[in-house]
């Protein structure tokens, strides 16, 4: 090993040279490389609790614009819990009690002079099974728009063909717009989905499992357009498939349950290149190695 | 989830690098031997049991591939497979030096010995400890002894220097030695890319339990 360095080393000597480096098309951020994009998203002791039972206690973590953060752990250990703090998805949920301050863009969207519906208008949220409205396939995406108040026939079309093509969906829809969305088949229901997402132009895109109801085939699609939207939006997706995590995040946060120990912590939280090969913890050693879980 | 046929498996390559491991430091053991006591024989047989070398390496790899493929090793499994791939070609190197040795022995068997090999010997030996205490080292995931094992390199250029100067005084005190000195350089040359290799596989031992790469021996030649 003396003539070459390794990725890592090159880009460290030479910042400028890693923004040319690109893996099919994508662009390469080998590990170590600073992080460049500003912080969207701050989580500040973020705690969940239903009744008396902690869900998820003092997580403290920053996300990254226009990067994919993967939340992962064993069943239980609050990723979901988390998750639905971003956009106040517990408020719906009578016995949850969420602490601690998540800001969005600086401002804090727990506070009572913040309107959830609005915070869910900059945070949208895809779920782990396909769940189209009972309704046409251009209706399930200009729903959104409409209820924003937008109306005109062309502008509505205009932005659904837009939405329907950043979710890669549009060839496969072009002439089914009137049909029902749920003739679609799974991976293409979830791809609406995204769609229906995208129409009102949030900032960050959260994905509870957005996968696990789809075959091998529909996920890569899935994981190929999460690549693809994360050039204008910030995505977080909680995923029990840690290839999935490896594949397509930025980061990677790894949580584990109280049964070890703690209730719904974050053990580690880094570039996902390094949680993957060379974790610091070895509770995420153990985790992602298959040792437990 | 216990994923045991899996560790059993990772255990498996492991065994095989090592197993190549002590089939390279035989090999160099021999090729010394051979050429110290003009046995044709033994270096045939040295030129003959690399092919077996050749072949464990592709066997290891295939194995490896076929771990990352159906088991998607992550962390330090994954880094124990991508070390267990570099530092079984960098064997499979290392056996190709001393089945060269193995030839210069060969070549060398109908010609009168130039002089007493003294330093020579001393080198393989040297490198030979090396590549055993690094084989150790990866067996006890031991980085400290793996940086201690790549400062011998330094003994073993410091070797080679002496030899080169001193078969060079041969080539230039009688001509009639330049064919057999040279001959011998190149078995100093093939003992001094050895001891490099293993610091190559110091490296992936420190790679193996801190995870990064370091560059841990720049050799003079």
């Amino acid at each position: 090993m003396r003539e070459t360095t390794t990725p890592g080393q090159a880009a460290r000597e030479d910042g400028a040279h890693t923004a040319a480096v690109s893996v099919g098309g994508l662009p390469y951020r080998p590990a170590h490389a600073p992080e460049t994009a500003p912080v969207v998203l701050r989580l500040d002791n973020v705690a969940v609790a239903y009744g008396e039972r902690p869900a998820v206690q003092d997580v403290t973590m920053d996300i990254y614009k226009n990067r994919i953060t993967a939340l992962i752990g064993p069943s239980g250990c609050g990723k979901s819990s988390l998750l639905r703090c971003v956009n106040r998805m517990n408020d719906l949920i009578h016995s949850a009690k969420v602490t601690g301050r998540v800001y969005l863009d600086g401002v804090d969207i727990n506070s009572d002079a913040v309107d959830p519906v609005q915070a869910r208008r900059h945070v949208g949220m895809v779920f782990q099974k396909p769940n189209p409205f009972p309704m046409s396939v251009r209706e399930n995406v200009a729903f959104g728009p409409k209820r924003q108040g937008m109306s005109g026939r062309g502008r509505l079309n205009e932005i659904v063909e837009k939405a329907l093509r950043s979710a890669a969906l549009w060839d496969e829809v072009a002439d089914k717009m009137d049909q029902p969305g749920t003739v679609l088949s799974g991976g293409q229901q979830q791809r609406l989905c995204i769609a229906r997402v995208l129409a009102v132009r949030p900032e960050i895109i959260l994905m509870d499992e957005p996968c696990s109801a789809l075959d091998p085939v529909a996920t890569l699609k899935i994981e190929d357009l999460m690549r693809e939207l994360a050039r204008d939006y910030t995505i977080v997706i909680v995923t029990h498939n840690m290839q999935q995590a490896a594949r397509v995040s930025d980061y990677t946060a790894f949580m584990l349950a109280s049964e070890h120990g703690v209730n719904g912590r974050l053990i580690e939280y880094g570039a996902t290149n390094e949680i993957f090969t060379n974790p610091k913890d070895k509770r995420t050693e153990d985790y992602i190695t298959g040792s437990f879980g | 989830m216990t994923r045991t046929a899996f560790e059993r498996q990772l255990l498996a390559v492991q065994e095989d690098m090592l197993v190549m491991a002590g089939m390279v430091e035989t090999a160099i053991e021999r090729g010394i031997e051979a050429l110290k006591t003009r046995n044709v024989n033994l270096a045939q047989r040295i030129i003959e049991d690399d092919l077996k070398i050749n072949r464990k390496r592709y066997e290891t790899e295939d194995k490896c591939l076929e771990l990352i493929a159906t088991q998607q090793p992550l962390a330090s499994d994954l880094r124990t497979i991508v070390s267990v791939l570099h530092i079984t070609v960098d064997l499979e190197r290392m056996g190709d030096h001393a089945e060269g040795i193995a030839k210069i022995a060969l070549m060398l068997a109908d010609e009168p010995p130039l002089k007493p090999y003294i330093d020579i010997p001393r080198m393989a030996q040297t490198a030979n400890d090396m590549l055993m205490g690094s084989i150790e080292a990866f067996k006890d995931r031991d980085p400290a002894r793996a940086r201690a094992i790549c400062d011998q390199d330094d003994e073993v250029d410091a070797l080679y220097e002496q030899v080169y100067r001193e078969l060079l005084t041969f080539m230039i005190n009688d001509p009639r030695t330049i064919q057999r000195a040279t001959y011998l350089i190149w078995v100093a040359h093939n003992l001094e890319r050895i001891a490099d290799r293993v610091t190559n596989i110091c490296e992936r031992v420190v790679y193996l339990v801190e995870g990064h790469i370091e560059e841990l021996n720049v050799s003079k030649y």
